[in-house]
């Protein structure tokens, strides 16, 4: 059978001409344009060499402040989708009536857009009408009433945590399926042997789960370091940049029309993320070519 | 009217197990307060509508979504949401499938780096500054095919992998036989492969729907007319006119939310399978 006749190059076209043109070229001409001085205002095209890199990394600006945030906001993000996600999922694997219909509701969040999110906790957060501050009060807890989005230690913490609300389920969910799939047998024989709960889960569902739990961090990390709708709805980066992620920051060089500077952002991102993806794509290859 | 009771052993209901099942209910209502908090919302007059609380509307206000849907620009957003997602979507899994098709069957060395290139896709951020710069130069910027080119763009590469994944496991035997019979490549594949595919692209395009809906930054940079807005680009706009009116916020949030929750309640198998199964399959 002549394979390259049955299974001709020209299906692939298509795909590859929108993915080339719109994605992968984009990538590499962004990575020239970071070397130049391109911006809305500067009437001709030069190459400035390192020049956008060295603002980037200069302790005189913010932007390392930004990466840091990136960064900080990953990592917190990471952490509290993986944990808690995980404690729920083992917590309710057993015993719950009708833990199809809470697996549904908890899952909602996750096909919400996240700018649909963001606006309902901007509203529920609203330090003066807000639900949160207005429930507060009516208990007599007005001490705890404080302004979420917009004091400066508290603003990223509040992000994190309406990131964490509209993640939990969905990490709960694809662990839940991880869960599932491991046989009872052996946690059943690990109790007969004397086994206690703590211990079946050390030594028997936690390494049966590490697969499912790499894919989970992985997804994890990649959102949190291309975090940008979520971001930009509740504070835009404020108050003061205190918030500001690499991809908010992109966007604010690209309206001012700071365009080398933007691009030359997204190259030091491209870096952070290659290093990452490749990683990701081993992760999430590895179970499924088999056949 | 109870079924009769299936004779198994019962295990004694203890209190740990009911301090699990109200726990539960606690996690699941802290998802649905807000959403609930947003429905009520909606439904106050305008100066009920000044605080948001759970306190029950002193008069229904329906109107509210009159008025959203005619200052919001809605039923436009709606209409382009609906537009860019169909086209999107079917463009997608269409273009997706042929390719995948040809990556899993013919794995030359070629294919299989181009199959490596297209899947480093769905982690690879996309660089919006140069991004703009080649839209302008293929004069997309600003313009219906432009944005729904974007967004077929960047879901082929999770859709190829979706489905690419899928293809490994129909029979090559029945391409052969199909071949035999004097069935030509585009015959083959779209009169036999295409309806085996059926289940993934469902999936596929149930998850390339939602995720076009659901676009923020694309229509953000590249669409600068209001009339060519989404939805979601409407309700962000909405939201910064009307801050303080709760009612008409909420009444635009329910409204924009609701195709997505109607989607989710119907296609619910789908999407559930589809963005987790690829994460655990093994």
């Amino acid at each position: 059978m002549d394979k390259k006749k049955i299974y001709p190059w020209y299906f692939a076209v298509g795909a590859l001409v929108f993915y080339g043109a719109l994605f992968v070229l984009p990538g590499l001409i962004g990575v020239g344009y970071s070397f130049t001085n391109w911006s809305s205002y500067a009437r001709d095209l030069a190459w400035v060499g390192l020049d956008n890199f060295a603002e980037i990394f200069s302790p005189d600006r913010d932007y390392l402040t930004y990466i840091k945030n990136t960064l900080w906001f990953t990592a917190a993000s990471t952490i509290l989708k993986t944990v808690l996600p995980l404690a729920l999922a083992v917590l309710l694997v057993k015993e719950v009536k009708g833990l199809a219909l809470h697996r549904a509701i908890l899952y909602i969040p996750a096909v919400l857009s996240v700018l649909i999110t963001g606006l309902t906790f901007k509203s529920i957060l609203n330090p003066q009408y807000g639900f949160l501050n207005q429930s507060l009060r009516a208990v007599g807890l007005d001490a705890l009433a404080a302004h979420w989005l917009t004091d400066p230690t508290l603003a990223m913490w509040s992000i994190i945590a309406v990131d964490v609300w509209r993640g939990t389920g969905y990490v709960m969910t694809i662990l839940l399926v991880g869960l599932l799939s491991i046989s009872s047998t052996y946690s059943e024989a690990a109790m007969i042997d004397g086994a206690n709960a703590w211990q079946v889960f050390r030594h028997i569902t936690l390494p049966l789960l590490r697969p499912t739990l790499a894919v989970v961090i992985v997804l994890n990390v990649l959102y949190g370091l291309k975090v940008f709708d979520i971001v930009y709805v509740l504070t835009n980066g404020g108050p003061g940049h205190r918030t500001e992620v690499l991809y908010t920051a992109v966007f604010s060089e690209f309206s001012r029309g700071r365009y080398g500077v933007g691009t030359a952002l997204s190259t030091v991102m491209l870096v952070v993320m290659v290093v990452a993806g490749v990683f990701m794509i081993r992760v999430l290859t590895r179970n499924e070519v088999q056949e | 009217m109870t079924a009769p009771a299936l004779p198994r052993r019962r295990r004694p209901i203890t209190g740990w197990t009911v301090a699990k099942n109200v726990f539960a209910w606690l996690l699941s209502a802290s998802m649905l307060v807000p959403l609930l908090l947003i429905i009520v919302t909606s439904f106050k007059s305008d100066r009920d509508g000044q605080t948001m609380s759970f306190a029950w509307p002193q008069e229904w206000n329906p109107a509210n979504f009159v008025t959203v849907i005619q200052k919001g620009k809605l039923g436009a957003g709606f209409l382009n949401s609906l537009l860019y997602s169909s086209v999107g979507t079917v463009v997608t899994v269409l273009l997706a499938a042929m390719a995948a098709y040809v990556f899993s069957r013919r794995r030359s060395r070629g294919n299989q780096i181009l199959y490596l290139v297209v899947v480093m896709g769905i982690v690879l951020p996309i660089n919006y500054v140069a991004l703009m710069k080649v839209m302008q130069l293929f004069a997309l910027n600003n313009s219906r095919i432009g944005i729904i080119a974007l967004y077929i763009a960047v879901n082929i590469p999770f859709t190829v992998f979706l489905i690419y994944g899928f293809v490994a496991r129909i029979p090559v035997e029945l391409d052969e036989a199909a071949v035999i019979d004097g069935c030509g490549p585009i015959r083959l594949f779209f009169l036999i492969i295409l309806p085996l595919m059926r289940p993934v692209l469902i999936t596929a395009a149930v998850l390339g729907f939602l995720g076009m809906w659901n676009e923020f930054i694309m229509p953000l940079y590249f669409l600068d007319s209001t009339a060519k807005w989404p939805m979601n680009l409407a309700v962000y706009n909405f939201f910064g006119r009307f801050e303080s009116k709760w009612n008409l916020v909420s009444a635009d949030v329910l409204l924009t939310a609701a195709p997505v929750i109607v989607l989710y309640l119907v296609c619910q198998k789908y999407i559930v399978g589809g963005q987790t199964v690829g994460a655990v399959k093994g």
